[in-house]
C-alpha cells in the first residue's frame, strides 16, 4: 500500500461519505497513477474503505474500464460500434493488429501500448473514432493507424 | 442553415464553457429570475406546461416526474444521468464538453423546483474530458455564488458532485445508474418503488437526462409558451438529433420537433453520399427499429415516429445507405448488446449471445435455412422476459430487419456468402 493511498481515501470518502459511494472514485485515482488494479491494490482499497476484498473484486470486475491486467503505456480504445463499422473501423483494428503485432485485448511485449475494442464511444460524428488514454482521437480513417499510434496523449 | 441555438449555443458562442463569457451571453440569468420570481411549485408548474419530456429515450414528461416525489420531508436528490452509450448517440458529450454551465443552471434550477440539496451528474467511464470540464465549471459555479449555501441570498442552498462510472452501458439505466453511484456493481432495481419513492441511498430521487436539464434555462427565459410554439401538442419544443452513418455531415443538429426525417437527413446532415441511396435509418438510436425509405416524410415527434414503426429514442439518428449489409449490421448492434448486457437475467446473457454466434454464421455464409427462425424463435423468448429493458432492446433492429430484409437474409444462406461483399475479418492469433 502506498502512503498516498490512506490521504486518497480520506478524501473520496469525505466527498461521497454515504454507501460505499467513495469507492469508484478510489479505484479510478489508484488505476490512474499505478495504471492497473493488481490483486493486492484490491485488497489495500478493501482495508481503506473497510469492505470485504471480495466484494471490491466484484465491483471492480463488472466495469471494463478497471483493468485487472497490467496495461501498456498507451491504452488504444478503437470503437467497433454500427457508426464506426460503417466508416472503416474494422479495417482500423486490423491495420493496428498488424502494426503492433499483437490482437485485439493483448499488450505489445514492450509494454507500448495496450489494443482493446470499445462499444461505442458516443462520438459517431468522429467515425471511425478512437480514445488514447481515454482522450478521443478522430476521425481516424484506416489508412492514419500509424498516425493515431504517433499521438501524444496528456495523461 | 442559419438558425438560432438554444441548446447548442457553443456553436456560435466560442469558449462558453467558461464562466465570464458564459454570463457575458445571459448565463445564470435563469437561475436569478428562477430564485427570484418563482416558488417551486411554480417552476414544477412551467415545465409541466412546457410540456418537456424526458431525452433520454423513454418521452416521459418532466415535470409530472417531478411531481412523483413524494411530500414526507425526506432529503432528495436530483442526478443527471451523462452515462451516453446508445450506439448513434452523441449529444450530451457536446453539451457537457463544450457548455458545461448550461447543465450547470439547469441543475440549479431544477434542484430549486423539486426541493433537492444535493445534486449529482454520473459521467459515463469515457467521458474523462467532459467530467473534467464539468468539475472546473462547478468550481467555478462555487466560486460566483451561485452554487453552496444561501444562493444568490435566496436561502436556498446546494451542492453539485461529478461522479465517473467505468465502462458500462447498462448504467445507463436508471435503477442500474444508482448502483453504480452508491458503489456497487450496475446490477438494475427491481421496480416499483420508483427512483422518485426510493432511489439515491433510498431516498426520493429524479434522474433526468442531461438534454432534458439542459433545457429548463431556456424554458425559464424564454416561458413555456414559447416551448410549446415548437413541435406538437403532446412532443412539444426542441430536440438534439445526433446523425450519423452514411451522410454527408454527420453530426449534432437541434431541431424543432416534429421536422421531417427526411428535412433532417438531406438538408441538416447533407444528404447521402455520391450515387448512394438510402437502405433504411434507425431514427431514435440502437434499440429501435429500422425505418424503410418510404417513411422519410415521418416527423420526428415521439407520436408519429411511434406510429412510423419505430421510436424516437434517444435521437440517434443512423443512416444506412445500399452498399450495407443488413446482416452485418444486425450482427454488429447484438454483439454489442452481448457485450454490455449484465448477465443477470438469462433469457438477454444467452439470447443475446446465440444470437450474435448464428448472425455471425449467416454473415460468414455458414448458416443453414433454419437459423432466420431461430433468430426470430429466440427474440420472442426474450422479449419481455427480463428484468431492465436491455434484453428488448437488442430486438428491435435485428427483427425489423429480418422482416424488411428477409430475402437478403436468405440470399446469404443460399449462396454460402455475403451478397455484398461485405469483408469478414478474421480474428488473427498473434
Amino acid at each position: 500500500m502506498k502512503p498516498e493511498w490512506k490521504e486518497w481515501a480520506q478524501e473520496a470518502k469525505a466527498e461521497f461519505p454515504k454507501a460505499n459511494s467513495a469507492l469508484l472514485p478510489l479505484l479510478h485515482r489508484i488505476q490512474r497513477a499505478e495504471g492497473w488494479l493488481a490483486p493486492e491494490t484490491l485488497s489495500d482499497v478493501a482495508e481503506l474503505l473497510n469492505l470485504p476484498v471480495q466484494y471490491v473484486e466484484s465491483v471492480a470486475s463488472f466495469y471494463s474500464l478497471y483493468f485487472k491486467q497490467p496495461v501498456g503505456k498507451k491504452v488504444v480504445h478503437v470503437c467497433v460500434g454500427l457508426s464506426c463499422m460503417l466508416a472503416g473501423s474494422d479495417e482500423l483494428m486490423h491495420r493496428l493488429e498488424e502494426k503492433l503485432g499483437v490482437s485485439q485485448g493483448q499488450t505489445t511485449p514492450d509494454g507500448a501500448y495496450t489494443l482493446l475494442e470499445a462499444e461505442c464511444l458516443a462520438a459517431c460524428d468522429l467515425a471511425p473514432v478512437a480514445q488514447v488514454n481515454l482522450r478521443y482521437k478522430g476521425p481516424v480513417p484506416p489508412e492514419k493507424a500509424d498516425e493515431l499510434l504517433k499521438e501524444e496523449v496528456s495523461s | 442553415m442559419s438558425q438560432t441555438f438554444y441548446l447548442l449555443r457553443n456553436r456560435e458562442v466560442p469558449q462558453i464553457g467558461h464562466m465570464d463569457v458564459y454570463r457575458e451571453h445571459g448565463g445564470y440569468d435563469a437561475l436569478k429570475k428562477s430564485l427570484a420570481e418563482f416558488e417551486p411549485e411554480q417552476l414544477v408548474d412551467l415545465v409541466k406546461r412546457s410540456g418537456l419530456r424526458g431525452r433520454g429515450g423513454a418521452g416521459f414528461p418532466t415535470g409530472v416526474k417531478w411531481g412523483f416525489l413524494p411530500k414526507d420531508g425526506r432529503p432528495r436528490y436530483l442526478v443527471v444521468n451523462s452515462d451516453e452509450a446508445e450506439p448513434g448517440t452523441f449529444k450530451d458529450r457536446e453539451l457537457i464538453e463544450n457548455n458545461p454551465h448550461q447543465l450547470i443552471e439547469g441543475m440549479i434550477i431544477s434542484s430549486y423546483a423539486i426541493g433537492a440539496g444535493q445534486a449529482y451528474v454520473y459521467c459515463r467511464g469515457e467521458f474523462l474530458k467532459g467530467s473534467e470540464e464539468l468539475a472546473r465549471a462547478v468550481k467555478e459555479a462555487y466560486a460566483a455564488g451561485f452554487l453552496g449555501e444561501n444562493i444568490l441570498g435566496s436561502g436556498f442552498s446546494l451542492d453539485i458532485f461529478v461522479y465517473r462510472g467505468a465502462g458500462a452501458y447498462i448504467c445507463g439505466e436508471e435503477s442500474a445508474l444508482l448502483e453504480s453511484l452508491e458503489g456497487r456493481r450496475g446490477n438494475p432495481r427491481l421496480k416499483p418503488p420508483f427512483p422518485a419513492v426510493a432511489g439515491l441511498y433510498g431516498m426520493p430521487t429524479i434522474v433526468n437526462n442531461v438534454e432534458t436539464i439542459t433545457n429548463v434555462p431556456a424554458i425559464v427565459t424564454h416561458g413555456a409558451e414559447w416551448y410549446t410554439s415548437m413541435g406538437t401538442e403532446k412532443s412539444p419544443g426542441l430536440k438534439i438529433m445526433s446523425v450519423s452513418g452514411k451522410v454527408n455531415r454527420p453530426g449534432n443538429y437541434e431541431i424543432p420537433l416534429a421536422t421531417p426525417l427526411r428535412t433532417l437527413i438531406e438538408e441538416y446532415a447533407g444528404g447521402m453520399q455520391e450515387g448512394r441511396s438510402i437502405k433504411c435509418v434507425i431514427p431514435g438510436g440502437s434499440s429501435v427499429p429500422l425505418l424503410m425509405p418510404d417513411k422519410l416524410d415521418t416527423p420526428l415527434d415521439y407520436e408519429s415516429v411511434l406510429q412510423a414503426g419505430s421510436m424516437l429514442g434517444s435521437g440517434g439518428c443512423i443512416v444506412l445507405d445500399d452498399t450495407v449489409c443488413i446482416v452485418r449490421a444486425a450482427a454488429r448492434l447484438v454483439k454489442f448488446y452481448r457485450e454490455e448486457s449484465c448477465g443477470k437475467c438469462t433469457p438477454c446473457r444467452e439470447g443475446t449471445y446465440w444470437m450474435t454466434d448464428v448472425l455471425d454464421r449467416i454473415e460468414a455464409g455458414a448458416g443453414n435455412e433454419a437459423d432466420l427462425d431461430m433468430l426470430l424463435d429466440i427474440a420472442d423468448n426474450m422479449n419481455g422476459k427480463c428484468f431492465c429493458p436491455l434484453g428488448d432492446a437488442s430486438l428491435g433492429f435485428m427483427v425489423s430487419a429480418i422482416k424488411h430484409f428477409r430475402d437478403e437474409f436468405e440470399a446469404h444462406v443460399r449462396e454460402h456468402r455475403c451478397p455484398l461483399g461485405a469483408k469478414v475479418y478474421d480474428t488473427v492469433n498473434y
